[in-house]
C-alpha cells in the first residue's frame, strides 16, 4: 500500500478534524440558540468523518508495517495505529491540513465563509472521489459523507448571502472575511506530491468550485478578490502559528496520559 | 426497511432479540426500526455476526449501540459477537420501517417524507411539507435545519403552535 495514499487520506482527514476543533469552539457561544446548535451539528458530521478517514488509514498503516515486520510502534502506550494515534499523537509537522481550516474563527462571518469555502471544496472533491470509485473504502467514505456535506454548504451559502447582502455592519464584515480568508484558498487546488495516486482532477475541480463561491458571492453582493497573493504549505506540513496551540489543546490529554481510557 | 434472507432459526431468534435494543437517542424506536442493523449471521463456529451502520457518521450512540447488543446477546446466550461496521451502503431514511414511522409519529417526532420530495440542494430552498405529529396540520415553517440530533430538524406548527423535531430526510 503506498504510502501516497495514506497520506491523501491524512490530509482529508486533517482537514476535517482541525475545522471541526475550530467550529467546536463556538459550541455555547453561538449568535443565537438554534444557530448554535447548527454550527457544534456541523462539527459532529466533519469529526465522524474524520473518524472514518483515520480509521482507514490507520488500517491500511497497518497492513503495511505487518507486511514489512518494520518497527513503527505507533507510540508508547499504543500497540498499533488507530484513529487516536493518528489524531492524538502526530505532530504539527505531520499535519497535513490546509491552512484555511486552522485560521481563528473570528466572528460568525468568517466562521460562516471559512465553512462555506471549505464545504464546497469538499463537496466536488467527494464527488469525484465517489464517482472515480477505484478505491471503494474512499467511495463509500465519500458518498456517506457527501449527505451530511450538502446539508453543510446549503447551509453556510445562505449565510454567506445573508449577512453579505443584509445590514451595512454585517456586509463589512463579510468583506472583511473574505480578505482574510481568501489567501487561503489557492491552497486547495495546489497538488500536493501524494495526490497523484489519488488521480484528484484539479483541472475540474478548481472551476467547479470558483463558479459555486462566485455564484453565491454576487447574490450576497459581495466581490470576488483579484490577483491575492496566496499561502500555501498546510497540504505538506508547514502551518501558520495557529495549529500548534490548537494541537496542545487537542492533544493535551493523550500526551499526558498515553493510552488513557474513560 | 431491510429485506432480510431466508433465515435459520437462530438469525430468526437473534433479529428478534435486536428488535427488542431501544436506540439511545429516540428510545421509541428499536435499532432494527431505525435500519441500524443490516444483516444477521451465523459464523461457522455457531457465533453471531451482526452488521450495523451508522445514521450519520458522526452518530455519539454507535459506541452504545455496540454495547446494548453484545449486553443483549450475552443474555440470550450468545457470549461471542462479531460486530461489523459497514459504511455502504450509506444510511438512508427509506430503510425505517414504517412501524417505525408510525411509532416515531406517536412519540411527537414528525417522521421522515420519502425522499422523492426532499434533498433540495438549491440556497433557500422551500422547506419540505412537515405534518404536525400533534395535530397534523400541514400548516408548519422549518425553524431550523439542525435539531437536537444530528438526523433531526426543528419545526413548529402554525395552527396548534406546538413546537416539534421532524426527522430529516437523508
Amino acid at each position: 500500500m503506498s504510502k501516497h495514499l495514506t497520506d491523501f487520506i491524512l490530509h482529508l482527514a486533517d482537514s476535517t478534524l482541525i475545522l471541526g476543533q475550530r467550529n467546536g469552539e463556538w459550541c455555547g457561544h453561538g449568535p443565537v440558540l438554534e444557530q448554535d446548535i447548527a454550527i457544534t451539528n456541523i462539527t459532529l458530521d466533519l469529526i465522524g468523518q474524520a473518524r472514518s478517514l483515520y480509521q482507514y488509514a490507520a488500517k491500511l498503516i497497518n497492513e503495511v508495517s505487518k507486511l514489512s515486520e518494520s518497527e513503527v510502534p505507533p507510540a508508547e502506550g499504543f500497540k498499533a495505529a488507530s484513529e487516536d494515534t493518528l489524531a492524538y499523537l502526530r505532530t504539527e509537522r505531520e499535519f497535513k491540513n490546509f491552512l484555511l481550516v486552522e485560521q481563528p474563527n473570528s466572528d460568525w462571518g468568517q466562521t460562516i465563509l471559512r465553512q462555506f469555502l471549505f464545504s464546497t471544496w469538499q463537496y466536488y472533491l467527494y464527488q469525484q472521489l465517489k464517482e472515480k470509485g477505484s478505491d471503494t473504502t474512499l467511495a463509500a467514505i465519500a458518498e456517506k459523507s457527501l449527505k451530511e456535506i450538502s446539508y453543510h454548504v446549503r447551509w453556510s451559502g445562505e449565510w454567506v448571502i445573508r449577512l453579505g447582502d443584509g445590514t451595512a455592519e454585517s456586509k463589512k464584515r463579510m468583506a472583511h472575511a473574505i480578505q482574510e480568508l481568501w489567501p487561503y484558498t489557492g491552497e486547495l487546488f495546489l497538488p500536493a506530491p501524494y495526490e497523484k495516486v489519488a488521480e484528484v482532477d484539479f483541472d475540474k475541480l478548481k472551476p467547479a468550485w470558483f463558479k459555486k463561491v462566485s455564484d453565491v458571492f454576487n447574490e450576497a453582493t459581495l466581490l470576488v478578490p483579484q490577483h491575492v497573493y496566496m499561502h500555501t504549505g498546510g497540504k505538506t506540513g508547514t502551518h501558520t502559528e495557529h495549529l500548534g496551540y490548537m494541537l496542545a489543546e487537542l492533544q493535551y490529554m493523550q500526551r499526558s496520559f498515553p493510552g488513557c481510557e474513560w | 426497511m431491510i429485506k432480510r434472507e431466508t433465515e435459520t432459526g437462530a438469525e430468526a431468534k437473534i433479529w428478534s432479540a435486536l428488535e427488542t435494543i431501544p436506540d439511545p437517542e429516540i428510545p421509541v424506536l428499536s435499532i432494527v426500526d431505525l435500519g441500524i442493523v443490516r444483516k444477521v449471521s451465523i459464523t461457522e463456529n455457531g457465533e453471531p455476526a451482526i452488521t450495523i451502520t451508522a445514521t450519520y457518521t458522526g452518530c455519539p450512540a454507535m459506541d452504545m449501540i455496540a454495547i446494548e447488543i453484545r449486553m443483549k446477546l450475552a443474555a440470550t446466550g450468545y457470549k461471542q459477537v462479531t460486530l461489523i461496521n459497514a459504511i455502504s451502503p450509506a444510511w438512508t431514511t427509506d430503510w425505517m420501517s414504517e412501524e417505525g414511522k408510525q411509532k416515531l409519529k406517536e412519540y411527537g417526532i414528525a417522521p421522515p417524507n420519502s425522499k422523492q420530495q426532499v434533498c433540495d440542494q438549491n440556497l433557500f430552498a422551500e422547506a419540505d411539507a412537515v405534518q404536525c405529529p400533534q395535530c397534523n396540520s400541514y400548516n408548519t415553517y422549518r425553524i431550523s435545519e439542525f435539531g437536537s440530533t444530528a438526523c433531526k430538524a426543528l419545526y413548529q406548527c402554525n395552527n396548534c403552535k406546538e413546537p416539534f423535531d421532524y426527522f430529516k430526510c437523508h
